[in-house]
């Protein structure tokens, strides 16, 4: 096929085909239309205002790195005003998250960003090492996406900042989307396509590549030769989500479009007023003060479980109502500290609680 | 006719994995291929190793070597595990980008683009966290 020029300068060979739009653009044109997209969904959905401290998600993945560049690019051209932290989650997944961190910890020198990581260990007590010997394969996920979670918002917290953003783009939230709908998860449904997150007690979190596709994010990275770790969490492969990733990359590969479409499909999406009523309302849990929608948040639910062995029977509330039948909680388990928006994290030891 | 021809790859996001953990790797493809894909009577993958410019296959029709060919060829000779995540259906498996030469091969036809002596051609994998 003969080289084509750019469609948008016309000048340059094209080298990319954008699979949002169909345009065959030249590589200087794809990192501005990739540059100046993000900053368009930045700015309609009024993120950001200046002197606001923001914390970057970094694992050190692609979306992630991605993401702390064009922030930092981002901030410098259109003048966003904003202080940049990267922020970064220790699971305790040997051979995954440990290399991955130094991916993370070259992106500080390169990007020259502040750096904290936290760990499940110093905050939860357990490394999802630990987690997945107990529970098996199965369930494992759901702790890990829940303990993040948290861990985020209380490293956030440390530092002072008002605002978390993640690397999550427009091929996760399309898969979440599908994923809420072959569960039948009306309420998670109704949140999952926010571009903006924010409960009573914790920080705003947003996802500036909501619109950004995969394919573009990781050909992005290719072109500016950004450093990023590539592997698959070794935990992953039995993971719910990976049905829904298979469909929607064969949807992706039929009709492009696909992924903008379901986002929007998800985002047009009204729970009935009737179904509405029956959901949970937001309250603080009992036991460290974070959001919750039942007494103990599911965090604390977890760890409970973890700590009297009993972990799997914690996944659901059917069965965490089973467990309470059973008796309390021992006095003498590990809870999480108390959840402050205040700078520091203190760590409580097992006597107290 | 045209000489046997040296084919430069790279193997990205996590593909390396499954080739031996080596991201750079090179192989020889003749100038005609089977039009169905058979990869039996293709020469060595190793430079050094002298080959045959006659490797024409005895039975079948032949087309001249493309993209759609050095996957099969791949899979077949220099894959080391888990064929099925990295082909699909008679191709690339979908998530796995392909770029040739520095351009996305969706530009150039996909599997249809005609090879060339030391193009390179570099699979990156986006199936895995960010």
């Amino acid at each position: 096929m003969a080289p084509t020029s750019c469609s948008l300068c016309r000048d340059a060979k094209a080298i990319l085909k954008r699979p949002k739009t169909g345009q065959q653009i030249c590589k200087n044109c794809f990192f501005f239309v990739f540059e100046t997209e993000v900053h368009h969904t930045i700015t309609e959905s009024k993120l950001f205002k200046p002197g606001d401290r923001v914390a970057i998600g970094a694992s050190g993945g692609k979306d992630s790195t991605v993401l702390a560049y064009v922030m930092k690019t981002l901030n410098e051209r259109y003048n966003y005003g904003l202080d940049l932290f990267l922020l970064s989650i220790d699971e305790g997944i040997t051979g995954y998250r440990d290399d991955s961190l130094e991916t993370v910890k070259r992106n500080q020198q390169q990007y020259d960003m502040p750096l904290k990581i936290l760990s499940y260990d110093e905050l939860y007590g357990w490394t999802m090492d630990a987690i997945v010997e107990q529970i098996g394969k199965k369930n494992n996920c759901t702790f890990c996406g829940v303990f993040r979670r948290q861990a985020l918002d209380r490293g956030a917290a440390s530092l002072k900042v008002d605002h978390i953003v993640t690397g999550h783009n427009a091929d996760d939230i399309a898969e979440t989307v599908l994923m809420n709908i072959m569960r039948g998860d009306i309420a998670r449904l109704g949140r999952c396509t926010s571009i903006c997150t924010q409960g009573e007690d914790t920080i705003k979190r947003s996802k500036p590549f909501k619109y950004a596709y995969e394919k573009e994010i990781v050909m992005y990275a290719y072109f500016k030769k950004l450093d990023y770790f590539s592997t698959e969490c070794i935990y992953s492969p039995d993971a719910y989500r990976g049905h829904a990733r298979t469909f929607l990359k064969d949807l992706e590969a039929a009709r492009p479009s696909a992924i903008i479409d379901i986002i929007h499909s998800g985002e047009a999406f009204e729970v009935k007023e009737e179904i509405k009523a029956t959901q949970k309302a937001q309250q603080t849990c009992k036991r460290c003060g974070y959001m919750s929608s039942n007494d103990l948040c599911k965090a604390c639910t977890l760890l409970e479980g973890l700590e009297r062995g009993m972990a799997n029977s914690v996944i659901t509330d059917r069965a965490r109502k089973k467990m309470d039948a059973i008796g309390p909680a021992p006095d003498n388990i590990r809870t999480i500290p108390l959840f402050r928006s205040t700078p520091t994290i203190a760590v409580e030891l097992p006597s107290q609680s | 006719m045209a000489d046997t021809m040296t084919i430069k790859l790279v193997f990205s996001g996590g593909l390396e994995l499954l080739f031996g953990n080596e991201r750079n790797q090179s192989v020889l493809i003749p100038p005609l291929v089977p039009s169905d894909n058979s990869t039996h009577s293709s020469p060595s993958s190793s430079p050094s190793t002298p080959s045959s410019h006659n490797d024409i296959p005895s039975t079948g029709e032949t087309k001249a070597a493309d993209l759609e060919y050095l996957i099969y060829h791949l899979r077949d000779h220099l894959l080391k595990e888990r064929p099925e995540l990295f082909m699909e259906n008679g191709t690339i498996r979908p998530g796995i980008l392909v770029l040739i030469n520095n351009t996305d091969w969706e530009l150039e036809g996909e599997g249809s683009y005609q090879l060339c002596n030391n193009d390179e051609i570099v699979f990156i994998s986006t199936l895995h966290g960010g």
